[in-house]
């Protein structure tokens, strides 16, 4: 069984005791199939429990580990420890988020922000479940299925250029939310969720730099659904202009 | 300690919690609702269910047929007025499902598409590609936030529960980024945590599931139900025990062990069907109690393959092609090659089988009730006993919606109706000792036990003495061992002793609550002398109905392991019978 050797340096920051967060080191040999989170793992039993991160599922699915490693947003638990073999990796928090303690950082904004663009099925009418199933074609669902694969990692918040420099912007993962929502057939909503979205810390702010789709774990392309949202929100804002309001 | 008063509260906030929150904002926008969770919503393990849900909507399909399905796949175990309540509520859940945005894989036509799974003589499992109870999980809680009614706890660890005069009044929990002690003010809890698979080492189960509203209700008084009865998944892929879902199966993967033979036809599961041609309900299609036994006497047979991570068998889906690959396996395929290096359009996948399910849980009636009178359970964390001794896949996300929804209408009755005067300086009393529980742990110093430690050794004795095949000498010895570390989890000192999201002090609450609930699985099976479902001795080979028919409820005593009792079975129409998954069955 061949082993890895690396070097994590993993930011430290206990709001009871530091001032200022700082950087501490711990040397671990890696089974060669670890991913960053087995390494953190052991640290964390074996060497430094007082290490505080957030991880569950270990398969890049519940979204709870996202870090920066050597400074890119990455998951953890799907980096794997060879891709910084015989050298130091450095672990901090998610960008662009106060951290809470270690690498932990405070979520409050973006789970805000996801409640603010109606991330729900709107409809004029309910459907009555005795009326069985909304038919949706294979072609209807491929229009916003890419856009439901977001796991609210935050890792593109955290690679957001605009994010970084004004924080009202409601941003990558959210504002993807809100097309998904649009673009689905069953929903009915586009314009209730018109002010959050066509507001201008809403799709407008957003300057195409594409860092959000680059880093996605899931490739859910952000950058691409906020494109479209721009489209969307001209054509009404068109609509309302002349009188057509409402999808 | 801060104080919380609301009408109705939940702790979880996973596919169950979600469910039983939203109906209750539905249907009585009136009451208080509080949601608490350790984690975010959309953190909890419902996200990594894969293959699907399970619901009758085809013309070929029958409730019928779905009930005997999953009463012969609980080998009789399970209570037959829950299974028919479940298999008829099943499909108005799912198309709920739908109109709140679930992505389900369609037909052409546009109709939802169902998939086979084990166990099932129909396809009737609904799936949204093979990240079924990832959207379910976010559909249900996108569509919460509509609510306002719903109040939400995300990062609060529930410690207990309060109790006075027999009546469950609440609980407390630590603000995770405080460390704040909160008592929570309910007229009902409705509990909805979860498994606690990670009581052994090798688990599809996520970091958190820890079986803390189990161990929660147990102590509290309420006996656990059917704990021995663990599910071992057949297609773990081998270093990490990331699931692989049946659903590869129900798209006609097959397994095979060294020679390339599929061996399940020499375990009662043949004839061998055609490659690319899923016959239901036989060979891969088989339940996973079978497979997984299966795998075991493969290695004694010498039949599996040595691994560095131990003996393994290959799942193949070549035989599938890459477009059918990546349309109803995708993150399968991206599992494999992340975290296995193997792409499963060229090659097989080498796999085992990994501890998957409880089907055992908060003894809990078809109504979610538990015998505490204001206490209530769905989801893992439950036994409503709908799943037996072993739950066929796809059951399990329907289950959570189903009895969700009956949670929370049966929680809104009890407490419109409840009369009973709330003691409050009774609460608060208990509520102290609960904060002085952990601060004593917080505290405590010249401990020289370590929580990996601990933890390491209850997961390994598990795995060696109540494992897929158990015997009376395996499992006293693991009865043993867990009574020695819970002696010895009281020498744990914490070096962590501050307040903001320390997750020492939380993993050594996790861990009393996995060695709590790891002595009602071995003490369960210890007095279990037969073989049923997922519960098979090697010393007591055949299925016992005259002494075992019947449920295992344990019950907490304090520092000793607990008392074993039994519950009656619920048969209505469907006598204990022979289980025929071979290819001849009818």
């Amino acid at each position: 069984m061949s082993e890895i050797q690396i070097t994590l340096e993993i930011l430290r920051y206990d709001p009871e005791k530091d001032q200022e967060p700082h950087f501490q080191t711990y040397p671990v040999t890696c089974q060669d199939d670890w991913m960053v989170l087995d390494a953190m793992n052991h640290v964390k039993d074996h060497v430094d429990t007082t290490l505080s991160y957030r991880w569950s599922c270990h398969m890049a699915v519940c979204g709870s580990c996202g870090v920066m490693i050597d400074g890119a947003p990455k998951l953890a638990c799907k980096a794997p420890v060879r891709d910084y073999a015989d050298r130091t990796a450095r672990i901090e928090p998610l960008a662009n988020f106060p951290i809470e303690r270690d690498l932990v950082v405070v979520m409050d904004d973006f789970m805000d922000k996801l409640k603010r663009v109606k991330p729900y099925i709107i409809r004029k009418e309910e459907k009555s479940i005795e009326d069985g199933e909304h038919r949706q074609s294979p072609a209807e669902l491929k229009k916003f299925k890419q856009f439901t694969m977001c796991i609210n990692c935050l890792c593109c918040y955290a690679a957001c250029p605009q994010y970084a420099l004004i924080p009202e912007f409601i941003g990558p993962a959210a504002l993807t939310m809100a097309h998904r929502y649009n673009q689905d057939s069953r929903d009915q909503g586009q314009a209730d969720r018109q002010d959050e979205v066509a507001k201008p810390e809403g799709a407008w702010d957003c300057s195409f730099a594409g860092e959000c789709s680059e880093v996605c774990p899931k490739h859910v392309d952000p950058a691409g659904a906020l494109q479209q949202l721009k489209i969307a929100t001209t054509v009404q804002w068109y609509k309302g202009l002349i009188g057509m309001g409402g999808k | 300690m801060q104080q919380i008063k609301t009408d109705i509260a939940i702790v979880g906030a996973g596919g169950a919690g979600l469910r039983t929150a939203i109906a209750i904002a539905e249907s009585h926008p009136d009451l208080k609702v509080a949601l608490i969770s350790k984690v975010y919503p959309m953190r909890s393990h419902t996200c990594a269910a894969e293959g699907g849900a399970a619901g009758v909507i085809k013309p070929d399909d029958s409730l019928d047929l779905h009930f005997n399905d999953t009463v012969g796949g609980g080998d009789w175990l399970s209570d037959q007025d829950v299974v028919e309540y479940f298999v008829n509520e099943a499909p108005k859940e799912l198309l709920q499902l739908d109109h709140w945005g679930c992505p389900w894989s369609r037909e052409s036509d546009g109709s939802v598409a169902v998939r086979p799974f084990g166990g099932m003589k129909i396809k009737r499992t609904w799936f949204a590609a093979d990240k079924s109870g990832f959207h379910i999980l976010h559909t249900l809680f996108q569509t919460s936030l509509k609510y306002p009614s719903i109040e939400r706890f995300d990062e609060f660890f529930t410690i207990d529960l309060t109790v006075t005069d027999g009546h469950c009044r609440g609980f407390v929990a630590m603000e995770m980024k405080s460390g704040q002690m909160y008592r929570f003010d309910a007229k009902a809890v409705i509990l909805a945590t979860g498994g606690a698979g990670r009581m052994f080492p090798f688990s599809t189960n996520g970091a958190i599931k820890t079986g803390d509203g189990t161990a929660m209700a147990y102590r509290a008084g309420v006996p656990t139900k059917d704990m021995e009865f663990v599910q071992y998944h057949p297609t773990g892929l081998l270093s990490t025990g990331i699931l692989l879902t049946e659903g590869c199966r129900g798209e006609g993967g097959v397994l095979r062990n060294k020679d390339g033979y599929r061996y399940l036809q020499d375990y009662g599961m043949g004839p061998e069907t055609p490659l690319g041609e899923t016959v239901l309900k036989t060979m891969e299609l088989g339940p996973r109690d079978r497979l997984s036994q299966a795998f075991w006497h493969e290695q004694q047979k010498g039949n599996t393959i040595p691994t560095r991570w131990g003996d393994s068998v290959h799942l193949d889906m070549t035989h599938l092609g890459e477009k059918h690959i990546d349309e109803r396996l995708p993150l399968v395929r991206d599992l494999s090659i992340t975290y296995a290096g193997v792409d499963p359009v060229k090659s097989p996948v080498p796999i085992r089988p990994v501890v998957h399910y409880m089907m055992g849980g908060i003894h809990t009636n078809i109504d979610a009730e538990t015998t505490m009178p204001g206490l209530y359970a769905v989801g893992e964390t439950a036994c409503a006993s709908l799943n037996g001794a072993n739950r066929l896949g796809s059951n399990s996300l329907t289950e959570l919606l189903v009895f969700g929804k009956r949670a929370a209408a049966n929680a809104i009755a009890y407490v419109r109706g409840d009369q009973s005067a709330f003691d409050y300086s009774g609460v608060q009393k208990q509520a102290d000792k609960i904060e002085s529980k952990v601060r004593e742990l917080l505290q405590r110093s010249g401990g020289t036990e370590s929580i990996a430690g601990i933890r390491k050794e209850m997961a390994d004795s598990l795995e060696n003495g109540a494992g897929i095949y158990r015997t009376e000498e395996t499992l006293q010895q693991t009865c043993d061992k867990l009574s020695e570390l819970r002696r010895r989890y009281l020498g744990i000192e914490l070096n962590d002793k501050s307040n903001v999201f320390n997750t020492d002090l939380y993993q050594a609450l996790e861990l009393g609550n996995l060695l709590e609930l790891a002595q009602t699985v071995a003490e369960g099976a210890l007095a279990r002398r037969e073989s049923r479902g997922s519960h098979q001795r090697l010393d007591h080979v055949a299925r016992d109905d005259d002494k075992f028919l019947k449920h295992t409820l344990a019950y907490y005593q304090g520092d000793e392991a607990p008392r074993i009792d039994y519950h009656d079975v619920v048969i209505t129409r469907s006598p204990p019978g022979v289980r025929d998954y071979s290819g001849e069955a009818k």
